[in-house]
């Protein structure tokens, strides 16, 4: 978050050698009799981040994070937690917190009571709690609520309980199991930059799980791709969206084109692909690493592909094809455009002006991109 | 440093005392007392309190005796009153069974497929009878089943009849007593079950062709199913073993297993012969209740999913 | 068609439970009849209370009543803390050893044949008054203890109900909070499950006031229950002081069950006038 006028923010714990992490999974695996839920996982994760794990259902995601709450143990491996080995410890014994899916805010007691319960587990003196319970209600805009039952409150309000009773006890790390799941898309947003500036506010490393992209995209530092009880990439929401390191994760993150070929030059700075696919040649004007002859996909997202009805020049990364479909979504349009090798080619246009070229159904057009925006990725 | 495998252990105790405290119990009071049961089934009767010989004695001389008694089940697979009381008892049950079923399915249908409210009110009207002491409404029975009794009166007052109708003391009344008393018993899980079909299917059934009778018969029964199995054991299984019931509306005629027991045992002194009928009773009924308790679990992995 | 079908259902209740009622309803009519005979009216002295004023000074029945008040009350809770545990345990603690053995002797009671159970009970007692000298004869200790292992079944059958519906992420949560196990039990599950622990408190309570065959064979002299009187009473045919019993009995349960009924129906009031605000 370089602000322009200011000295240059220090690098990213994540890419500072020195920097110590401050959760570390090393190396943990957990199965359920045949089945592996988690496959050999190591994760650093740096104090202040919110980190995300990301992936669909059945990845392993909830199991990481339930392992990190305490409430399973690795079959193997260890979970530091600053500096100190958590593996067998039970979750009324750390310095972590969970925000469960469901809340789980305790029926039979009153938002207050609920909020003060995990102070009175530690023995915290009463006026104490009085006093951190009240200005945690204030932090998350529920000091009016403070007497009254859970079954009378909204699901967004519940959330917000559910977080204070958490966070009431500073813990080293937050857990959230998939916070925005139940909400709908209005108070979702708002809820995430909430989320963000309250974590910003009280310094706590966040640790979200989440099946949804645009969540993980909106409140992560960094992200996590899990797939099949493996991180499959680790990295920030750009760096995972635009350098995706294989094709599950360019697939799952966003829409992305993807044409299969072989690499007919392969040089240190620049790589050109032959796809029978796309009926071209691809031109990428970085280096890859591929053995020779290796069968490759280029990666192209929609958005960084101009459409145009007359023909640009150049040889490569063009080619012809005609408008099958079209979505107005709005803010932008995308287009389904059948190429003569019959791949279908997704577009997006920003409707940036009403009177723009006007594309229709059947029409003959011409699909191009800059040489720096197809990502290579060899599996 | 924190005492993980402490901790561990004491888990571990914890779980262990709150599962091992009723466990004992039952063993203690449930289990061992089958175990003395068959074994004073083996032994001989005798005039003494108890009255039964000890099954292992000292025969002098650094020698045991063991006296296995046969002779109480050879008695009561011989003697014809033991047989047919057991044949009889069986049939009543599963007679009384179906009659619950027939009378109990529509009403459980009927509470199902109503209204919320109406729902809430009919289960308790239902219930209430149950709540209410077994013993006093088979008595109720007395008075409306005996010569001068209330339904003998009315047909009489109403000249359907000159001479009122034998009722009480025959099969007949036997077999009003259990069906009315079991009939909770049938309509509960009946109910509990029904009240989980998803209705559309029905519809679906008649969208696809089936006359409504028909749509019941291919839809509705086949997934009651389990409910039907459940209600029939909660009936069946006691009715068989029933007691209370023969004593006051049966006559001496009849012959149910769960009186017999009781009069060897209460007014004959012969307990070696009575725990002998409550074995055979035991190994007749088991098979129905290990039905009965697949047929529970399968519901409630039905409920999980 | 669909008419036709309500019509049968609809006579199908109506027969039901008049067929249930019937009988309930001649008992209260008749517990006001004067005649001895109780079902033949007598006209010129009914109706009357004079049988009520009998039985309210029948010591035999009021001695019986107490007794089978305090088993009862005793059996309840006893019943309702064994039958917690026990159906905690079948619900929570996955497999364990034992379990299908625990799973097997807490739903055998609720199926099988009174006379078993009572029979095999007062065997134990004769056994073990043989070989340890405990329990001395048969009295309340022994009905009760007879009492409570059939009717924990019951409890523990409500209860691993009730769990089975459970928010498990309750009490997760206390315990990510930081409290231990234990302490997550007695402060966050039992206070929410308490309702079903009631219901099952009120079913053993009724089981064992109920009861007969269990407690003719594990009682002693000088410890009839109720039930054991009013059996002995009707052996021998009608008594109009039973017909009182019945109708005290039924004006009792009706009471309290119109009263929970209402008082769920107002609680249901109150919450849809709280969502709809």
């Amino acid at each position: 978050m370089n602000i322009p006028g200011t000295a240059p923010a220090k690098p990213a714990p994540w890419k500072d050698p020195n920097a110590k992490p401050y959760v570390q999974i090393e190396r943990v695996t957990k199965k359920f009799g045949d089945f592996t839920a988690v496959d050999d996982v190591s994760l650093k994760i740096y104090k202040g981040e919110i980190f995300c794990l990301l992936g669909a259902s059945g990845c392993g995601k909830t199991t990481l994070l339930r392992m990190l709450g305490g409430f399973e143990t690795p079959t193997s491996g260890r979970i530091l937690i600053d500096g100190e080995d958590m593996t067998g410890v039970p979750p009324y014994e750390r310095p972590v917190n969970m925000m469960f899916q469901s809340y789980a805010i305790f029926p039979h007691m009153n938002v207050e009571q609920n909020v003060a319960f995990g102070l009175k587990q530690d023995r915290v003196p009463k006026a104490e709690i009085k006093e951190r319970v009240a200005t945690m209600l204030e932090l998350v805009k529920m000091s009016g609520f403070a007497k009254r039952k859970p079954h009378q409150l909204s699901g967004g309000q519940r959330q917000r309980v559910a977080l204070a009773r958490s966070l009431v006890k500073r813990p080293k790390l937050l857990l959230l199991d998939e916070p925005l799941g139940a909400l709908d898309k209005k108070l979702r947003e708002h809820t995430q930059f909430e989320l963000i500036s309250l974590q910003d506010k009280l310094g706590v490393t966040f640790v979200v799980v989440t099946h949804d992209q645009e969540e993980a995209m909106t409140l992560a530092s960094r992200i996590g791709v899990m797939n099949h009880g493996e991180i499959v990439q680790s990295g920030t929401p750009s760096e995972i969206y635009e350098f995706p390191s294989t094709k599950f994760v360019a697939d799952f993150i966003g829409s992305v084109n993807m044409f299969e070929g072989k690499l007919i030059e392969d040089e240190p700075n620049y790589v050109r692909i032959q796809s029978d696919e796309l009926g071209g040649t691809v031109f990428v004007n970085h280096g890859i690493s591929a053995p020779p002859e290796a069968v490759v996909w280029a990666a192209i997202r929609p958005e960084k592909i101009f459409m145009t009805t007359a023909c640009p020049e150049g040889n490569d990364n063009v080619v012809q094809g005609s408008v099958q479909d079209i979505a107005y979504l709005g803010d932008l349009s995308i287009f389904l455009v059948k190429l003569p090798t019959g791949k279908i080619v997704r577009v997006t246009r920003p409707n940036t002006s009403r009177h723009a070229e006007s594309i229709t159904w059947d029409q003959q057009v011409y699909l191009s991109w800059d040489s720096s925006s197809p990502v290579v990725v060899t599996r | 440093m924190y005492k993980r495998s402490l901790l561990k252990r004491l888990g571990l105790t914890g779980r262990g005392i709150v599962a091992a405290v009723p466990f004992i119990w039952l063993i203690m009071f449930f289990a061992v007392p089958f175990i003395i049961v068959l074994k004073i089934s083996f032994s001989d009767i005798d005039l003494a309190i108890p009255p039964y010989k000890p099954l292992i004695e000292w025969a002098g001389h650094n020698l045991i005796a063991i006296k296995v008694n046969f002779n109480n089940y050879v008695f009561l697979f011989t003697d014809h009153l033991y047989l047919n009381a057991f044949i009889n008892s069986i049939k009543v049950a599963f007679i009384s069974t179906v009659l619950c079923l027939l009378i109990g399915y529509p009403m459980a249908y009927g509470i199902a497929r109503s209204k919320p409210a109406t729902r809430n009110l009919l289960l308790l009207l239902v219930v209430l009878p149950f709540w209410t002491s077994l013993l006093l409404r088979v008595y109720a029975w007395i008075g409306l089943l005996k010569a001068n009794g209330v339904i003998n009166n009315f047909l009489q007052w109403m000249g359907l009849i000159h001479e009122p109708l034998p009722m009480l003391y025959t099969q007949f009344a036997m077999y009003i007593g259990i069906v009315y008393s079991y009939l909770p018993f049938m309509i509960l899980p009946l109910y509990s079950n029904l009240e989980k079909m998803d209705w559309q299917l029905l519809e679906a059934a008649q969208d696809l062709g089936c006359k409504p009778w028909q749509a019941f018969y291919k839809v509705t029964l086949p997934l009651s199913r389990n409910g039907i199995l459940a209600g029939s054991m909660l009936v069946f299984i006691p009715a068989v073993g029933e007691f209370v019931i023969p004593a006051l509306l049966g006559g001496p005629n009849a012959l149910m297993i769960g009186r017999i027991l009781w009069d060897e045992f209460f007014s004959n002194r012969a307990w070696p012969v009575a725990s002998a009928v409550a074995i055979l009773l035991l190994i007749v009924l088991v098979p129905f209740m290990m039905w009965y308790q697949s047929v529970q679990a399968r519901e409630s992995a039905g409920d999980r999913r | 068609m669909n008419e036709r079908r309500s019509l049968f259902i609809l006579c199908c209740l109506g027969f039901g439970f008049a067929f249930l009622y019937l009988p309930i309803l001649s008992m209260v009519v008749f517990s006001f009849n004067a005649s001895r005979l109780v079902t033949v009216w007598d006209s010129a002295n009914s109706p009357t209370l004079k049988w009520y004023y009998s039985l309210l000074g029948n010591d035999e029945i009021l001695d019986a009543a107490l007794i089978s008040l305090k088993v009862a009350v005793i059996n309840a809770t006893g019943a309702s803390i064994l039958g917690t545990l026990a159906g905690f345990s079948l619900s929570r603690f996955g497999k364990f050893r034992g379990r299908v053995a625990l799973n097997a002797m807490t739903t055998a009671p609720l199926v099988m044949p009174e006379v078993i159970t009572g029979l095999s009970l007062l065997m134990t007692f004769v056994a073990m008054q043989q070989l340890i000298g405990w329990p001395v004869g048969r009295g309340l200790t022994t009905i009760t203890i007879a009492h409570i292992t059939f009717s924990m079944a019951f409890v523990t059958v409500v209860i691993q109900s009730r769990l089975s519906t459970f928010d498990m992420s309750l009490e997760e949560a206390a315990m990510d909070l930081g409290a231990h196990p234990f302490k997550v039990f007695f402060v966050i599950t039992l206070p929410i499950i308490f309702p079903a622990i009631l219901s099952g408190w009120l079913l053993a309570f009724t089981m064992s006031w109920d009861d007969l065959v269990i407690s003719s064979f594990a009682s002693g002299p000088g410890s009839s229950t109720l039930p054991m009187v009013v059996f002995s009473k009707v052996r021998l045919g009608v008594s109009p002081e039973i017909n009182v019993l019945a109708t005290l009995t039924i004006t009792v349960v009706t009471l309290i069950m119109i009263t929970v009924a209402w008082w769920m129906a107002r609680s249901a009031r109150i919450e849809r006038e709280r969502l709809r605000s």
